[in-house]
């Protein structure tokens, strides 16, 4: 029970002192870093949770995929940073004071919420003897048949998503010779040998 | 306080998507620092729903994080060509220069 205490108000602190730092700290590199240790940490609390397939999910997709794919564009992109961070001090009050009352309100929710007496019966899938059934295997037999359609269309955003990204970003620059098999192929003898009478002396 | 239950993980949560509006808030004119912190809240709205899941023993809280999870890679995709092209036309990304269609 220590251990798991102790985990879980370590995963918690370093999450949150990480996610502080994704939105003050000065060089955009350093802040998608530390949106990736943000996200590790949250993976152990997930773990923490037993949804071990999330934990591992939310590694592989956001540290993996989304946050290189930040890291790629702050890199790519030739930007002057500190122009951009010109009107920092001037947002904080606000930026604060919106903080600070989100922040009160939603500790008047944890404080006052509790679970509604037939919620036990309006159960979508209730999660198996973790002893028995693994989160993984148990997610996928809920999710292959329960929710198949979602699960297609959850694909087909993905999908979506990366054709639009596709298209956003291809672009035909000029003055780039390409290769055009077709052309090259149906190319024949009589439009690639042209036959020239050569005067004497003279030259074409 | 060493007995973790189900409002310490909402208290993380709430924190979490508190420091995401305020990023939103802090970094007006960048619109990287922006879309990290969308990130963030929505990794904490997935912290809420994966807490719920664990504690009602119920499983759909698990799927549809992963649904939302879905929605968010898709989304930063996107974003990010959005803002490598608008970078590409207009050569920068301030914020406060994204008003050509205000009419």
């Amino acid at each position: 029970m220590i251990v798991e205490a102790l985990a879980f108000y370590m995963f918690a602190a370093v999450a949150v002192a990480s996610g502080v730092l994704v939105v003050s700290v000065r060089n955009p590199v350093h802040s998608v870093l530390f949106l990736i240790l943000a996200f590790f940490n949250a993976a152990g609390l997930f773990v923490l949770l037993g949804a071990e397939f999330l934990a591992m999910i939310l590694v592989v997709v956001y540290v993996g995929a989304v946050a290189v794919l930040f890291l790629f564009v702050v890199m790519m992109l030739d930007i002057d940073f500190a122009a951009l961070r010109s009107g920092f001090i001037r947002y904080l009050p606000i930026g604060a004071m919106v903080g600070l009352v989100l922040l009160f309100e939603l500790a008047l929710i944890v404080g006052a919420w509790i679970t509604a007496p037939d919620a036990a019966s309006a159960f979508g899938a209730p999660s198996p003897d973790a002893a028995k059934i693994a989160n993984t295997h148990a997610l996928g037999l809920v999710l292959y048949t329960k929710y198949a359609y979602l699960f297609q269309a959850a694909g087909m955003i993905l999908l979506v998503a990366m054709v639009g990204a596709i298209v956003l970003t291809l672009r035909d620059r000029e003055g780039v010779r390409r290769q055009n098999i077709g052309e090259q192929v149906a190319r024949g003898k009589r439009n690639s040998v042209e036959v020239r009478k050569v005067r004497a002396g003279s030259g074409i | 306080m060493m007995n973790i239950g189900l409002s310490h993980y909402l208290t993380v949560a709430a924190i979490l998507f508190t420091i995401g509006i305020f990023g939103v808030f802090l970094n007006r004119k960048n619109v990287i620092v922006i879309l990290m912190s969308v990130e963030l809240m929505l990794l904490a709205v997935n912290i809420n729903l994966v807490a719920f899941s664990a504690f009602l023993h119920d499983l759909v809280g698990q799927v549809f994080a992963m649904f939302v999870l879905t929605v968010a890679a898709a989304e930063a995709a996107i974003g990010l060509a959005i803002l490598v092209v608008y970078f590409r036309n207009r050569g920068s990304i301030a914020v406060e220069d994204i008003n050509l269609m205000k009419g």
